[in-house]
């Protein structure tokens, strides 16, 4: 503990003498600054690598200048710890004068903002965090990413109508964990599908060896997994190993665990498995195969479903601009956010204007092996699906 | 019975790996008496001498095993000299403080030059899947990691019992300053015991890959592992951390699968009745030095 807090005092420190020192610069009346504030260092850094990929490759391409304003991001990492989200944010507000915030590679990050952004109004551009009630913390939140409940349901639906009557579930016990169990269950069993066994594992779970045993003793049809995105491979590794593959238990639950940014490393043992999720790179549009193309010539790998939620919320950004003529007052931005409708590289999405939060497809999509490498190939849509697990109704 | 079985050698096989992995840090803490909370860091850095040699380089993963022994016995000899040595006499708090920040600061290269996505590494074909064994399905990795740990525990337990560097090492440990007086090179002992246990570490991090998950966050996340096998096992010989091992890797592994709701708990429910039962461990007595 002792060592975390100086660590933060640290990195306190080397964010606030920057901005003593260094005079206050002539503010240019015509730029717009978006703060993005995105885990780039600890155990969510790949989310906001991908993120910022994704920015700086949109305004490569589409250029840095929006009715006449020049665009301007200012990066911080908050390593996704809300109380360093919540300090970058107030900094970025108060001494930077920004127009936006954006990023939020987790769900109390996203939180820890919100206040402020209804405080400041100014919209909050959620392009990761995953859980339902962000959108309801502010009237300026908008979200590009994806919420847990709209591929958890839609796997549950998919589940009963394709003949898997008995389900075991393996999910990490925490929050998005416990939202993908809740709203698979819902729609699973109120399908006529029957939960056999239902098994959390602790967050930070060194082996999975006895519950997968325990998975495999209750012969279920299939079994639904949810673990954060770097388990995922140790999780299909030895859910093969233990024969389970074999034994003819599939593997079904939302995308995260076959996100595109590890896929290739989890080998073939996570062939066959069956996901519900916004994006797959393989995602057969031109526009997605110009941009997969674009990402990796640019970036060197494979854009996953953080990539496109990035790209896709600097679009919004972007066309809000457009659509206010650059006026940047915050109920302005978001009145023009609300309704817009756009093609994404996933796919048709819009943004829900009751909620703000986004409406896309969901694909089913099964793993499988494309020209030597492991993709997730979607098979079946289900179009504009929207959040339900909001509180309000 | 077949998955009583099953779970029984999962358990053995979980057990056996925390034993290679933490049973370096019983040598230092029990033996040499500094506390090592770095101890992480040499088994992570064995994980990945290993995935880049075969992952990157195309090496076997049998040879590469021993490469990560090799490579992480050479770091921690090199850090031994240069810092660790300077601390032998300092306060445990001292030692604590410098050690975890060696932690923060292997954990932040790594990131830095591995990144912070997980690393697997490419396992011979015929290391993966299950043996079915008169209907008990055995994993052939873990077959594997039970052999060669088991190999393992059998040999140091000869070296120390019965070689003149076992008998060295004890002398040092039990008396240094009369130790020296009969000639005995203590510090050099000390160094070679401590490169030995990072080697080990490291040879448990390559192991340890496919089942514990290998990512910069390593050191951090195990730390407590370690910790627990050294205080449940008493620091004091390799037949304590070896017990404490397997006792919680099969209870480990039982309560999980029995009890699911409790499971993550009964590895600490053991490691507090045991202490409470005997506050120095199995095995314990006071450390020498």
């Amino acid at each position: 503990m002792f060592n975390r807090r100086k660590m933060l005092l640290w990195a306190a420190a080397s964010a606030v003498l920057p901005g003593l020192c260094g005079s206050v610069p002539a503010q240019a009346e015509d730029a717009v600054k978006i703060g993005l504030i995105l885990p780039m260092t600890g155990g969510q850094a790949s989310t906001g690598k991908q993120i910022d990929n994704a920015i700086k490759l949109y305004m490569q391409q589409k250029g840095d200048t929006v009715a006449g304003k020049k665009i301007e991001i200012i990066l911080k990492d908050d390593a996704a710890v809300p109380d360093n989200t919540k300090r970058l944010a107030q900094e970025l507000i108060v001494n930077d004068k920004v127009n936006f915030i954006a990023g939020f590679g987790v769900t109390p990050a996203a939180l820890a903002a919100a206040p402020l952004a209804t405080q400041a109004k100014i919209p909050e551009v959620v392009m990761a965090a995953g859980t339902s009630i962000i959108t309801e913390r502010s009237p300026y939140i908008v979200r590009t990413s994806f919420t847990l409940a709209q591929s958890s349901t839609i796997i549950g639906d998919w589940a009963v109508k394709n003949g898997i009557k008995k389900v075991a579930t393996l999910t990490s016990d925490y929050a998005p964990g416990n939202d993908a169990l809740t709203f698979f269950k819902q729609h699973f069993t109120a399908g006529g599908g029957e939960i056999v066994e239902e098994v959390k594992v602790p967050l930070a779970n060194p082996d999975f060896a006895p519950f997968l045993q325990r998975m495999k003793d209750a012969k279920p049809d299939a079994m639904f997994v949810f673990v954060p995105a770097g388990q995922g491979g140790n999780f299909m590794k030895q859910y093969a190993e233990r024969g389970l593959d074999k034994s003819g238990i599939k593997v079904i639950g939302p995308g995260d665990v076959m996100d595109d940014d590890l896929l290739n490393n989890m080998g073939d043992a996570a062939l066959g498995a069956v996901t519900a999720h916004l994006y797959s790179a393989a995602h057969p549009s031109q526009m997605n195969k110009d941009f997969v193309a674009a990402y990796k010539k640019a970036f060197g790998n494979r854009p996953g479903f953080m990539a496109v939620s990035g790209y896709d919320g600097i679009h919004l950004i972007y066309e809000a601009l457009k659509k206010t003529g650059g006026d940047t007052n915050g109920d302005k931005l978001i009145e023009a956010m609300k309704g817009m409708k756009w093609e994404s590289p996933r796919g048709p999405i819009s943004i829900d204007p009751e909620t703000r939060d986004i409406v896309q497809n969901i694909y089913i999509r099964k793993v499988e092996k494309v020209d030597g490498e492991l993709y997730n190939v979607e098979f079946a849509t289900f179009e504009a699906v929207k959040d339900s697990g909001k509180t309000k109704k | 019975m077949a998955s009583i079985l099953t779970n029984l050698f999962d358990g053995v096989a979980y057990g056996m790996l925390l034993f290679v992995l933490a049973c370096g840090l019983a040598v230092t803490l029990g033996l040499m008496n500094f506390v090592n909370l770095a101890h992480g860091a040499f088994a992570m850095a064995g994980g990945y001498i290993c995935a880049v040699l075969v992952n990157n380089s195309g090496w076997p993963f049998f040879l590469a095993l021993p490469l990560a022994f090799v490579g992480s016995a050479a770091i921690g000899i090199a850090l031994e000299r240069t810092l660790y040595r300077h601390l032998y006499a300092r306060s445990h708090l001292d030692q604590v403080l410098f050690s975890i920040g060696l932690v923060f600061m292997s954990v932040a290269a790594v990131d830095y030059i591995m990144g912070s996505s997980r690393v697997f590494i490419k396992l011979p074909a015929e290391l993966e899947g299950q043996i079915d064994l008169f209907g008990v399905g055995i994993g052939r990795y873990r077959l594997m990691i039970v052999v060669i740990c088991g190999l393992l525990t059998l040999a140091l337990q000869l070296i120390l019992a019965k070689t003149r560097f076992g008998s060295r090492l004890r002398a040092a440990v039990d008396d240094p300053r009369a130790a020296i007086g009969l000639g005995i090179n203590v510090p050099q002992v000390f160094a070679f015991t401590f490169a030995f246990g990072c080697g080990l570490a490291g040879l448990g991090g390559a192991l340890s890959a496919e089942i514990l998950g290998l990512d910069p966050y390593f050191p951090l996340k195990f730390m407590i592992y370690f910790l627990i096998v050294v205080t449940v096992g008493g620091s004091s010989s390799i037949t304590g951390p070896f017990l404490a091992s397997l006792l919680l890797g099969i209870a480990d592994v039982a309560g999980k699968y029995y009890v699911p709701k409790v499971g993550p708990f009964v590895i600490y429910t053991v490691m507090i009745v045991i202490l409470l039962w005997r506050p120095n461990g199995l095995f314990g007595r006071t450390a020498a030095r």
